[in-house]
């Protein structure tokens, strides 16, 4: 289980954020954070990898304690054991994409511990090149593939995807399923995608204005924020008051008639705009 | 023609060269890195060569290693170092003056270093030596060798401060700038001519290095 509580005054795009959340991760689970620009979410992957400290805060990871700001624990992004994927990518350019997944190896792990996860990402025929030689999509797998050779405790997926076209995106989607699946790694997605959300998440939180507004299963959530409405505005060219009532409306150059009640045609008169909108 | 004075000179320009990277580099480091107060106070005073006439720069080091001097007398006595009118002199205050040539490209070089490199390799549980090494150090060579081959050149030029601390003894201190003033000096202008040429073409060389170099980086870089 990993349980994440924090809080940080932030300076946002239009002034001051106040960050405070509190997550309850099972392990093995993937979550999402979801929300606009701006809230908080990459600082949160930031306090959480010890990068950016917290101004209150606690952080446990199967019940080792990374950071208790009560008790003055902050340990070191070097002893957090965190695998963590960047918007844009952060390949280092002076190693080839072996030696960049070689790098991210613990001490005293073999060096053959990487031709799996080579294959798994399918860079056998890349992995002598540099990252300036590939593609965003190819660049983005080494990525991944890196911070699994890390042997995270928990992974940080911080818009991932955001760079890519959206064929790219559905292939990366399934690489870090597979991911999830061998490794049975604990995740934080941060996406603006609710596709991406409700294919690789069990839970996502909206992150509205630094702090948590809803969270839930993602099918749930996006669901019901996302359930269409109908609107319809146009102005008034007949009006009918006399028992069936209904208005006719100029909508784009067409007239539409709509059935409406008495009460209502009594409040309404020809010329005016109206607008309808379905509950 | 007396070889001696240039092979002093390339000799100082090493020996400077390899002792400012040993200073140069931490030095970048924490300048470009920190958010201390005493930030600008500290690159005030590397940058202070640079506008600072070479004999003030001698005349205090002069001052400070004399051997009446506190500092000059202790390490004369306890130590047995002698910096005035010696190649030690000439070292020491030739890295004084060119500190902020290696100094000001390599900092611009860590500062150009992108910050998700680093928060990677941290991340990935690597030390702050380890990321300097292997992931900062790499990736900023355009600088590490603008700054060594500034600091090489400016060296090779030097007069004023070296004829300060180190006066002028044939193959001890004399240098090939303060050789040519003692040519001219003594109206032997061939041999002037000689030494002054061999610099030029040497000091045009190194440049065109660095120019060569920074075009096709900026090339690479539009490429990106």
């Amino acid at each position: 289980m990993v349980n994440i509580l924090l809080e940080k005054e932030l300076k946002g795009k239009g002034g001051m954020i106040s960050l405070a959340v509190d997550l309850q991760i099972p392990k093995g689970e993937c979550i999402a954070l979801y929300g606009v620009s701006g809230v908080g979410k990459t600082s949160i992957l930031k306090m959480i990898s010890g990068i950016l400290k917290p101004d209150n805060g606690r952080i446990s990871v199967e019940d080792k304690i990374w950071l208790d700001t009560q008790q003055k624990i902050n340990l070191k992004p070097q002893q957090r054991k965190i695998g963590y994927v960047f918007q844009e990518y952060a390949l280092f350019p002076n190693m080839s994409v072996r030696e960049n997944l070689l790098y991210a190896m613990p001490k005293g792990a073999l060096k053959t511990e990487i031709d799996p996860i080579i294959d798994m990402m399918e860079l056998g025929d890349l992995q002598y090149q540099k990252p300036e030689q590939l593609s965003g999509g190819q660049q983005q797998r080494v990525a991944l593939g890196r911070a699994v050779a890390s042997k995270p405790k928990l992974l940080l997926l911080d818009e991932p995807l955001s760079a890519l076209d959206i064929t790219m995106r559905s292939k990366l989607q399934d690489y870090i399923l597979q991911i999830h699946q061998e490794y049975k790694l604990t995740t934080i997605l941060v996406s603006h995608d609710q596709n991406e959300i409700c294919r690789l998440a069990n839970k996502v939180y909206i992150i509205d204005e630094g702090s948590i507004s809803t969270s839930g299963k993602p099918e749930a959530i996006f669901r019901t924020s996302e359930k269409p409405k109908m609107r319809l505005e146009g102005k008034i060219i007949k009006l009918k008051k006399e028992h069936p009532c209904h208005v006719i409306l100029e909508v784009e150059g067409t007239a539409i008639q709509i059935p409406i009640t008495d009460t209502v045609a009594q409040k309404l008169k020809a010329g005016e705009l109206l607008k309808f909108e379905s509950k | 023609m007396d070889w001696q004075p240039l092979i002093l000179t390339f000799k100082l320009a090493i020996v400077t060269t390899i002792v400012l990277m040993l200073i140069a580099i931490p030095l970048a480091y924490k300048l470009a890195y920190t958010n201390s107060k005493l930030k600008p106070v500290i690159e005030t005073l590397v940058s202070m060569p640079l506008v600072l006439p070479p004999t003030v720069l001698g005349f205090y080091l002069l001052m400070i290693f004399s051997p009446s001097s506190s500092i000059g007398g202790w390490l004369n006595e306890y130590l047995g170092i002698q910096f005035l009118f010696s190649f030690k002199g000439l070292v020491l205050a030739s890295v004084c003056y060119s500190l902020p040539f290696m100094v000001h490209p390599i900092q611009a070089g860590f500062s150009k270093v992108p910050s998700n490199l680093i928060e990677a390799s941290y991340i990935l549980g690597k030390s702050k030596l380890m990321t300097l090494w292997k992931v900062i150090l790499p990736n900023m060579k355009r600088a590490m060798i603008t700054g060594i081959v500034l600091s090489f050149a400016h060296t090779i030029g030097e007069f004023g401060v070296v004829l300060m601390i180190g006066g002028n003894i044939p193959g001890k201190t004399k240098v090939a700038s303060i050789a040519i003033y003692d040519e001219v000096e003594a109206l032997n202008y061939g041999a002037a001519h000689t030494y002054s040429l061999i610099l030029f073409v040497i000091s045009f060389v190194i440049l065109l290095m660095v120019y060569g170099g920074n075009a096709k980086n900026a090339k690479q870089l539009g490429k990106w």
